[in-house]
């Protein structure tokens, strides 16, 4: 993991001590030519505010609404994005991946 | 997550020390496993992903942990602050690699010509004792001097480093050799010194020598190609 990847979990702890609620999401599996490895991640800040990636395109807006939920309701999220290669095109991932993606609530 | 764990995550992190983080995907429960210690079936597991470094689910008492891997930066640390160390250390930060030069001769390693690198001026086995080569590092030896580049050589055979390369024609490699079989290395300890570094792409520039060692580079860490490619070179 790239010391990048690791700045995500550094800003969620900031923002946590700061007086934030924060979730943080992270890409457990991946089938087909998905665009970001298991083990990439993503904070979201209660705001909306959001630092890292899950998928370099826009099923991060998606992620990120789950993340507020689980931030209210203090729950884990398992999603799955399965997409075919004309969805792909418009939801953001490039060519027909498929990512399952946990998402948490810091607590 | 807790945030307590999210706390000793990044002072493990922040100390260098390897790390993985074990998720139960379906309770959320988690743990954090030191890789070198936990003998569990969970902790053998995290082992095989950090030595990998790569994150991924296993199946474990009919439970489906993620696990994460908090690896320390690779380390690069390049012997002779020579032309080629200039466009080395810039592409192997880029890389995601800490970068160190160490070169004794103090004219030559200067925070002029190496902006924002950390400059040793120890002879290489001293700065190498003071802050050893792990499993996540990468020497690269550029002098062509013997006296500078062969205590580097010696320190680096003797660590557990992933990758040792050094500069120099055929002839120059075949005496390299030759000296450190007389320090008592054997012709196996000497097939993960990689000389002439880098791969074969027709290199010219300092830069696209550059792109050579950190393209071999990069092939001995994630492949195991690095090490049947030499090997197959030494029957030649």
């Amino acid at each position: 993991m790239s010391p990048a990847e690791q700045d995500v979990l550094q800003a969620a702890a900031d923002w946590s001590s700061g007086g934030h609620k924060v979730a943080v999401a992270t890409v457990v599996r991946t089938w087909g030519s998905a665009p970001r490895p298991a083990g990439s991640q993503l904070a979201v800040r209660d705001d909306g505010a959001f630092v890292g990636s899950v998928s370099g395109g826009c099923v991060e807006g998606a992620v990120i609404e789950e993340a507020q939920n689980a931030m209210h309701d203090g729950k884990t999220r398992r999603l799955e994005f399965g997409v075919s290669d004309e969805q792909a095109w418009s939801v953001g991932l490039a060519c027909g991946g498929h990512i399952e993606i946990f998402v948490e609530p810091l607590v | 997550m807790k945030k307590e764990t999210l706390a000793a995550l990044l002072a493990a992190r922040n100390a260098g020390r390897p790390i993985v983080r074990a998720t139960d995907l379906e309770t959320g429960e988690d743990r954090l496993i030191d890789p070198a210690t936990d003998r569990s079936e969970l902790g053998l597991a995290a082992a095989q992903a950090a030595r990998s470094d790569r994150s991924a689910p296993v199946e474990i008492g009919g439970h489906t942990w993620f696990l994460a891997v908090f690896n320390p930066p690779l380390d690069l640390a390049i012997v002779g602050a020579v032309h080629i160390a200039q466009p080395l250390s810039q592409m192997a930060a880029l890389g995601g690699y800490r970068v160190r030069i160490i070169d004794p001769r103090a004219a030559f390693a200067t925070a002029e010509r190496f902006p924002g690198v950390s400059l040793s001026h120890d002879w290489p086995d001293q700065a190498l004792a003071k802050a050893p080569l792990g499993p996540r590092s990468a020497l690269v030896a550029l002098t062509h001097d013997p006296k500078i580049d062969d205590p580097a050589l010696t320190s680096a055979l003797r660590s557990p480093c992933f990758y040792i390369g050094a500069l120099g024609s055929k002839k120059t490699h075949a005496n390299r050799l030759a000296r450190l079989r007389r320090h008592g290395f054997s012709d196996e300890d000497l097939l993960r010194l990689h000389g002439p570094v880098g791969l074969a792409i027709g290199a010219r520039s300092p830069a696209e020598i550059a792109i050579s060692i950190l393209a071999q580079m990069t092939q001995v860490l994630r492949t195991d190609g690095g090490r049947e490619q030499t090997a197959a070179r030494a029957t030649d």
